[in-house]
């Protein structure tokens, strides 16, 4: 069994307010580029297995041509391999096309044994969408499971792992192959180590174009409109007292009449 | 703009620079604010940046160190005093002052017996010049070293000594010859636990307080042959030597304060807002935020320049003097600025500018006051100072037998 971890490269989450509308219509972001900092969480893991289970680990990300600093984060952390996914297969296309392009590369990628288990970011810091692990779970036609905390075993083809919901945790059990998506509770990224980052600076990194992976995504939703929201007016408020009982007291009172608590 | 960073360095340097700045956003500036406050060194940072390879980061693998060159010690640098100077300067002092010039001026055994313990961090190491009675004039250092039975007994007082009281090893210098002046020098790597060795912590500084400095008292030290650094009368040039390799260290660190001045700075100008407008928009707020970015720029390029040199193997004690010079001076201006933009605010410990401006007065000071590097400039220029051939110069970096 090798893992596959889908890595997607976004803004700093610093420069995120700095990117226009224009930048971010055109894709040519002015923004110090990073991986996103959820997928850390995925990369992490996915080197853990690595280690508890000796499977191969390969990071797959879409994006511009040359965009792969996302996936040199990723090698300099310690995955075992990379692939480009080039945007122009998807044409400009949405969520849908982009995870029918990624659940092909999935397919496609060559680790020696077959990738049964994809890893996730629980979601992205640009897009924020949070769907597109579920689809190429839909386009690979294999379970789903998000919000993983912990993996706990792989067994006689089967996963168990514990994920959360609203109010409550549960364990399950999966049989490979499987898309999982991880919660931040999973682990704590490591840092990219020097003689990760010397393997990830020379690394090769293998683009797959829409030949290689051989699919003509559809593109269903399209942008008609983007906008930044108005910056909300933040007022501050300094309660003054003799003591910090009275301060304490008058902030309850005002969190409790604009019903924050 | 294409930045420095884009223009000047590889991708190798840019996944260390990412790397480091994310372990100063995410270790360094939660917990370095208080330290700083109660005066107390971040012992926990130590294993952190000793698993990452940051105490041996430019030496070769084949002595336990990361085996990156000395640009990626410069990104190190500013990143860590992006947070704070006293983290910098632990690299600085333990990796620069110390197991640096082991690496370049110690014998094949003692590069063998000391530098993978530094690399390690398993051993954590000063530097001990400086003595109550001598700073820039170091030859009127007071320590002694007398031959004896093939050890040399030691005696004296080092003050202002960085990490002094954290240590485990301290690299000092000694007179041997005390009527021949700098020339009667040497230097002694000295270990904790030896009788008559004894250190303390300094109180009451202005800035770096999450810095250990302080005293080292030797009475009557035995110190074995062995552990003599270079030499006998060597010490002046390994000392000066080690500055050359400190004081990259510290210019690279103070175009990390100037960039967390400009970061912070901008931020709060695009919030503030004075007499119905941002203060941003304000020009002689933009003057200032002008002008730290013309100091981060040139300070940059002079880093650069310096590490470029070593890592080629050429004497760089000019150009290193110089990037020093301007960019400890550049970096005060630049906190200043920044508490000049935050206001009444940028005066109270609420942020971090006042604690950069505190921190720059002492990097005008250590390392060569900013006069000293006046005068070595104007000597450079006037044709009066000229660098000579080390016996042991710093080897240039080599990929293929560092790595």
């Amino acid at each position: 069994m090798n893992i596959a971890v889908l890595v997607k490269q976004t803004p700093d989450t610093a420069e995120l307010p700095k990117v226009t509308v224009a930048e971010a219509q055109s894709g040519e972001l002015q923004a110090t580029m990073v991986i996103n900092p959820w997928d850390e969480f995925a990369v992490e893991e996915a080197i853990d297995l690595s280690d508890r289970f000796g499977c191969e680990t390969i990071a797959v990300s879409m994006g511009r041509e040359g965009e792969t600093d996302a996936l040199k984060h990723a090698l300099a952390m310690g995955v075992d391999s990379a692939v480009h996914v080039d945007e122009r297969v998807v044409d400009g296309g949405d969520e849908w096309a982009t995870a029918e392009a990624l659940a092909a590369a999935v397919k496609k990628v060559d680790t020696g044994e077959e990738v049964e288990l994809v890893l996730a970011g629980k979601m992205s810091v640009d897009g924020n969408s949070s769907v597109i692990y579920a689809g190429v779970a839909c386009k690979l036609g294999w379970d789903l499971l998000v919000n993983v905390t912990r993996i706990v075993d792989i067994v006689d083809g089967k996963l168990i792992a514990e994920q959360v919901f609203e109010g409550g945790q549960e364990t399950v059990e999966v049989p490979l192959p499987v898309v999982i998506s991880v919660a931040k509770e999973i682990n704590e990224p490591r840092y990219p180590s020097f003689m990760g980052i010397r393997k990830a600076s020379r690394a090769s990194i293998p683009t797959l174009g829409r030949d290689d992976l051989e699919i003509r995504p559809s593109c269903t939703t399209r942008w008609t409109d983007l906008n930044k929201p108005e910056p909300e007016d933040v007022q501050v408020r300094i309660f003054d007292g003799a003591s910090v009982e009275e301060k304490v007291n008058q902030l309850a009172d005002a969190l409790m009449a604009e019903k924050v608590i | 703009m294409a930045t420095s960073t884009e223009l000047l360095y590889s991708e190798e340097h840019n996944l260390v620079r990412k790397m480091a700045y994310d372990f100063t956003r995410n270790e360094v500036m939660p917990i370095i604010a208080e330290h700083d406050r109660k005066h107390t060194f971040p012992f926990e940072l130590l294993p952190k940046m000793a698993q990452l390879g940051f105490l041996g980061i430019c030496l070769p693998a084949c002595y336990g160190g990361a085996g990156m060159d000395f640009l990626s010690l410069g990104i190190v640098s500013e990143a860590l005093e992006y947070g704070d100077s006293s983290v910098r300067e632990t690299v600085a002092v333990h990796l620069a002052l110390h197991a640096l010039p082991i690496f370049q001026w110690g014998t094949a055994e003692q590069k063998e017996t000391f530098l993978p313990g530094l690399a390690s961090g398993d051993h954590i190491a000063c530097f001990g010049l400086t003595e109550p009675g001598a700073g820039s004039d170091v030859a009127a250092i007071q320590t002694r070293a007398v031959s004896e039975g093939g050890d040399y007994i030691l005696t004296g007082e080092k003050m202002w000594i960085t990490l002094a009281d954290v240590a485990d090893r301290f690299l000092v210098f000694a007179k041997t010859q005390p009527d021949q002046g700098g020339r009667g020098i040497s230097a002694f790597i000295l270990e904790r636990g030896w009788e008559g060795l004894t250190t303390g912590t300094l109180e009451g500084k202005m800035g770096v307080r999450a810095s250990n400095t302080g005293w080292i008292n030797m009475q009557d030290v035995r110190v074995p042959a062995s552990h003599r650094l270079g030499e006998e009368g060597e010490g002046f040039k390994i000392a000066m030597s080690c500055l050359d390799n400190a004081r990259f260290g510290v210019a690279a660190g103070s175009v990390g304060i100037i960039r967390a001045c400009i970061d912070e700075s901008v931020k709060y100008a695009l919030q503030r807002r004075t007499f119905g407008k941002l203060i941003a928009e304000h020009q002689l707020v933009q003057q200032m935020i002008a002008q730290m970015q013309q100091d981060l720029d040139i300070g940059e390029l002079l880093v650069w320049k310096a590490g470029t040199l070593k890592n080629q193997g050429v004497r760089n004690t000019r150009e290193t003097s110089m990037a020093k010079w301007f960019c400890t001076e550049a970096a005060r201006r630049a906190a200043d600025n920044a508490v000049q933009v935050h206001g009444a605010y940028g005066y109270s410990d609420e942020y971090n500018v006042e604690r950069h401006l505190r921190n720059t007065k002492s990097a005008v000071i250590y390392e060569g006051t900013s006069q000293i590097h006046t005068l070595m400039q104007a000597s450079y220029t006037l044709g009066i100072r000229k660098d000579r051939p080390l016996r042991c110069p710093m080897p240039a970096y080599d990929p293929d037998t560092w790595q």
